[in-house]
């Protein structure tokens, strides 16, 4: 995007293959790394990112200024402890932190716009293990991943058994739901319907199609909290303000809240990589790329794995976590599952959460 | 780290190297013995989330789950072992699971303690109420055993169910004790056996 992130690249040197049968080519990564790559190369954690997320794992955003976005779990000492560790995160493709997107040039020195390929999340993992390659990284010590993190966790599992000897998959799924799809749409309707969107060619207007994109967030920030927490933080309260103003203000605490949200998330985002980004999620379906048969994308598979979920995540609830555990029993693989309590739905993997910190730091040492 | 004995039992006669399944792993100490001592590949399920969370932490691969629903996520024959340590009297249907350890291993470990044992039957017998004894410590109301068995009730429970008993192990006051009148005499009873 209009950022110029100062994360290294790294360009892919041969075409990257796409699930839709198309090509990307001269494709870049931008990633970040933390600790120290052990002279066996054995030590190294990649850590997936979700949706809005970006490869500022436990460094600053330099749109933001804020802490990475998990810099609670990572760090010296940490439960990923970059002491012992060489952690790396990378942007995935289709997104706007300096991987190859839809706002970045295309051959003819145009943003690509609404010309790049549909990705999935297969697509964003060869990107990874693009990149992996070009480290020089045979096998993953662990990959880690939340939510979309947890879908690349997955296939990367599926699809590169070899790569990684541990799996982390925390509040996530092996398949998108039909109501998954459904809240998606909904994102993208929004943004496809600001005249600002100018049908993706956008790059080069003054006016980008932040309302569109700053209620695609709004939707989509609901479903990343439980009912009971939002109630706790907001209940009905009423916004600056001692009762009803009778019009459409934010009155209420919880609108003030997410328009809060929805606005600042489009400082930091491109609105053509939310459309691609979700719908490569939307694709996804790791039974389906492996002939309807989830045990079969894990058949063989030598790594362990380490599932978790939320009681109160109702994006991805636990169901969808039990549904990938019962494959990798029927597969025979090493699993281990847990449910954790925690408040606050989906967003709890981000939050503070001391079983969740002793869960990984158990899991990934 | 000591074990304890039906534990202990199970884990001197489980074959070194074998897949295990262990059904109730509590916080996984027969897992871990059986991994580190006899390079077992061992698999827990467990119902305390927080009991699967301290497995996890000490590496071990533990799913939590229910084990009167959850066996059936596993396909037949998947373990040499499955274990069930004294988890038996507390499942909604105990015939039932004692089915699913014999589907998913190829042998099963059974331990539970034995109701019939003379402390339990003199509490009821002159106390006229149910027992609260050395082996079973929890009153009425609030025990998870719900299926009390005795010895003797296990052993036409696996003739129902076509189960062999290949072995037996039976303890009082933390120690092994011979098999004559066990019934009588064993507070705690280990059963493997095969179909």
């Amino acid at each position: 995007m209009n950022a110029a992130p100062a994360s290294p690249v790294y360009r892919i040197p041969d075409p990257l293959p796409l699930d839709s049968g198309q090509t990307l080519e001269g494709c870049e990564i931008a990633y970040e790394t933390y600790g120290t790559l052990a002279e066996d190369k054995g030590n190294a954690v990649l850590v997936c990112h979700a949706l809005t997320g970006d490869q500022y794992l436990a460094s600053p955003h330099p749109i933001t200024g804020k802490p990475g976005w998990w810099e609670r779990m990572v760090g010296p000492g940490k439960p990923i402890d970059t002491d012992r560790h060489f952690v790396i995160c990378a942007n995935v493709i289709g997104s706007c932190m300096g991987s190859t997107g839809p706002a970045s040039l295309a051959a003819d020195g145009q943003p690509y716009a609404m010309r790049f390929p549909v990705i999935t999340i297969r697509d964003m993992v060869r990107g990874l293990v693009a990149l992996l390659d070009g480290l020089g990284i045979a096998k993953l010590h662990a990959v880690v991943g939340g939510s979309m993190g947890g879908m690349q966790a997955l296939s990367l599992a599926a699809n590169w058994p070899e790569r990684a000897a541990r799996v982390l998959v925390i509040a996530s799924t092996a398949r998108h739901s039909a109501q998954n799809i459904a809240f998606h749409e909904v994102g993208r309707q929004a943004i496809m319907a600001d005249p600002a969107w100018a049908g993706g060619d956008y790059y080069a207007l003054d006016a980008k199609p932040d309302n569109g994109l700053a209620v695609a967030r709004m939707a989509a920030h609901i479903t990343y909290l439980s009912e009971a927490g939002l109630t706790e933080k907001f209940g009905r309260r009423l916004q600056d303000r001692a009762a009803k103003g009778f019009g459409f203000d934010a009155e209420f605490q919880v609108e003030s809240y997410l328009r809060y949200q929805g606005s600042g998330f489009t400082r930091r985002f491109d609105a053509n990589s939310y459309l691609y980004i979700t719908r490569a999620m939307d694709y996804f379906d790791i039974a389906e790329e492996h002939g309807g048969k989830l045990a079969d994308a894990f058949a063989g598979t030598e790594a362990r794995f380490c599932i978790v979920s939320f009681d109160t995540d109702w994006l991805y609830p636990t169901a969808e976590s039990r549904h990938i555990v019962h494959a990798l029993n029927a597969a025979g693989a090493k699993v281990s599952f847990v449910e954790l309590a925690a408040p606050h739905g989906h967003d709890s993997f981000l939050l503070e959460h001391d079983q969740l910190d002793r869960v990984v730091k158990g899991f990934v040492e | 780290m000591t074990l304890r004995p039906d534990l202990a039992a199970i884990a001197a006669h489980v074959a070194p190297g074998s897949r295990v399944l262990d059904i109730g792993c509590g916080d996984g100490a027969l897992m871990a013995e059986l991994e580190t001592a006899s390079g077992c590949d061992a698999r827990g399920m467990e119902l305390d989330g927080a009991l699967v969370e301290r497995c996890v932490a000490r590496g071990l691969s533990v799913v939590q789950g229910d084990a009167n629903c959850d066996l059936a996520d596993y396909p037949d024959k998947a373990f040499d072992y499955a274990i069930l340590s004294q988890t038996l009297q507390t499942a909604t249907r105990p015939d039932l699971i004692l089915d699913e350890l014999l589907r998913v291993g190829r042998r099963a470990f059974v331990s539970f303690p034995n109701f019939a044992h003379w402390r339990t039957r003199a509490a009821l017998m002159f106390g006229g109420r149910m027992p609260v004894t050395r082996a079973l410590p929890v009153s009425w109301y609030e025990t998870e055993n719900i299926h009390h068995v005795t010895v003797e009730d296990f052993r036409d429970l696996a003739k129902m169910k076509g189960a062999t008993i290949e072995r037996a192990w039976f303890f009082a006051n933390e120690k092994q004790i011979g098999a004559p009148a066990a019934n009588w005499r064993a507070e705690f009873a280990v059963f493997e056996l095969s179909r």
